[in-house]
């Protein structure tokens, strides 16, 4: 699999949930039988997956709410690794037509 | 090592119960010989109400239970069913119904996608109907096979599960076809855990190495045929592993389970184990039932291990095993499980597998026990 282009929209993947869990203060993914928990950094990211955004968007949102840049790599590699593990997909620019 | 230290070591920091599954009840249209469901189902009280079911969700989610396993027997024998998952989904559990499909038709299916349900796992018991329909000693398979295609048709994950033993594991090229052919995305080749009527059946159907090793190039081959398309689990026999698995991740650490009668259980089979009286959630709230009671503590941690669990360094990575089947095979639930080739016990596992071995050498066939509710 390649590194994401800026334009992709990605969303969560069929089969899988994101949500916000007040026990244990994390985003978890949620799939058939099973749980995956998210680090601070990976439940920032993909809880701007909605679709909707591109990644250009979801990085400039990154840098914007947590001050920082630069963060373009780490978010393309991030999305990369979700999208071979099929915890996202991406929006084909037909299904938005 | 100071005192503070070691009463960490003895007593790790409890967490919330984040897995659920409500056994809402044993009744079962199906008799298959590898259940995992306790042989003396009649000597169980009756069944939990509605009422009660939703008080169970309610409590263990505000514990920070998030995965919902909705089991059996056949959860579909339940006609409140539908009303219990849409208090799950309303509740943000991420819920998983497992089941047979014998009762699932489309005004059901429609029901439950309405009411939130997020997964269904069917269970088939062989790819011909011969052997499903004999395995399970009812006449099911075309029945599955339509439940399959309404399951696609509604738009859930397809998630089938076969559990393998020495009279089908001979069919895992057909049971995977099958499973290709019925659209799964995933599939759980699960091999016999031996408890309940499986414990009963062991003889019957432990495999030997040479099935087990055949079924596992095929599984493998098939993998590189289909690709991503379909993922393919293949849980292998714990008998014939050198180290034990870790059992629910230890008991009383993430896993709770509630039998149909209420009784709140560390795991599905622990019902077995002696001299431990299991809370019943009419009596308790889950709270108390998770943090406070005896069941619930009594393996956690390390300090009711014996040796060679006792100063094992792996003692962190799989707990000891299986409490069940430390209990099943030696008699006592704090030896180490004797899957564990560490284990002064290993010769039992051992040895069950040579008489696979020389049984299936001799073509000798052992008599089945079919799972009976009533019984």
């Amino acid at each position: 699999m390649s590194v994401p282009a800026d334009t992709a929209r990605p969303r969560i993947g069929r089969g899988f949930r994101l949500q916000w869990e007040e026990a244990q203060q994390a985003h978890v993914l949620l799939y058939p039988e099973g749980m995956v928990k998210l680090n601070g950094s990976a439940g920032a990211i993909l809880s701007r997956c909605d679709g909707e955004r591109t990644i250009a968007e979801i990085v400039a949102d990154l840098e914007a709410v947590y001050g920082a840049t630069g963060l373009e790599g780490d978010v393309k590699a991030f999305v990369e690794f979700a999208l071979e593990k099929n915890w996202l997909e991406l929006v084909s620019e037909e299904a938005r037509a | 090592m100071s005192a503070v230290q070691a009463e960490a070591l003895e007593k790790p920091a409890v967490g919330p119960p984040l897995w659920l599954l409500c056994e809402l009840t044993y009744r079962c249209p199906l008799h298959c010989v590898f259940c995992y469901n306790p042989v003396d189902m009649r000597a169980t009280g009756p069944e939990l109400s509605t009422d009660d079911w939703l008080r169970v969700l309610r409590e263990a989610r505000a514990l920070g239970a998030v995965q919902l396993g909705l089991s059996g027997g056949e959860p579909l024998a339940r006609d409140d069913l539908e009303e219990i998952v849409a208090e799950a989904h309303t509740l943000g559990y991420y819920v998983n119904l497992i089941t047979s499909g014998i009762g699932l038709n489309e005004q059901r299916i429609r029901a439950l996608k309405e009411a939130g349900l997020d997964h269904i796992q069917l269970s088939f018991q062989d790819s011909t109907r011969e052997v499903n329909d004999f395995l399970s000693s009812t006449r099911t398979f075309e029945l599955k096979a339509k439940v399959a295609a309404l399951i696609k048709r509604y738009d859930y994950p397809m998630v089938l599960n076969v559990v393998l033993h020495r009279l089908n594991i001979d069919h895992v090229e057909q049971i995977l076809d099958m499973a290709d052919r019925l659209g799964a995305e995933y599939v759980e080749l699960a091999n016999t855990q031996y408890y309940g009527w499986a414990w009963k059946n062991r003889e019957a159907l432990l495999p030997t190495r040479e099935q087990l090793q055949r079924a596992e190039e095929v599984t493998q081959r098939f993998r590189e045929k289909v690709g991503s398309r379909m993922r393919i689990f293949f849980v292998i026999p714990d008998y014939f592993e050198r180290r034990p698995k870790a059992c629910m991740n230890g008991l009383g650490s993430i896993f709770l389970t509630v039998a149909p009668d209420g009784t709140a259980l560390p795991c599905q089979s622990a019902r077995i184990l002696p001299g431990i009286e299991f809370p019943n959630v009419k009596d308790q709230g889950i709270r108390e039932i998770w943090y406070d009671s005896d069941a619930f503590n009594r393996f956690r941690g390390y300090g009711w291990m014996k040796e060679p669990c006792r100063s094992c360094p792996e003692r962190t990575r799989d707990f000891g095993g299986c409490r069940c089947q430390a209990y099943l095979l030696t008699g006592d639930p704090t030896n180490a499980d004797p899957v564990c080739e560490l284990s002064p016990h290993h010769g039992l596992v051992t040895a069950a597998v040579e008489r696979a071995e020389r049984a299936a050498r001799a073509g000798v066939e052992h008599p089945l026990v079919f799972r009976d509710h009533r019984a």
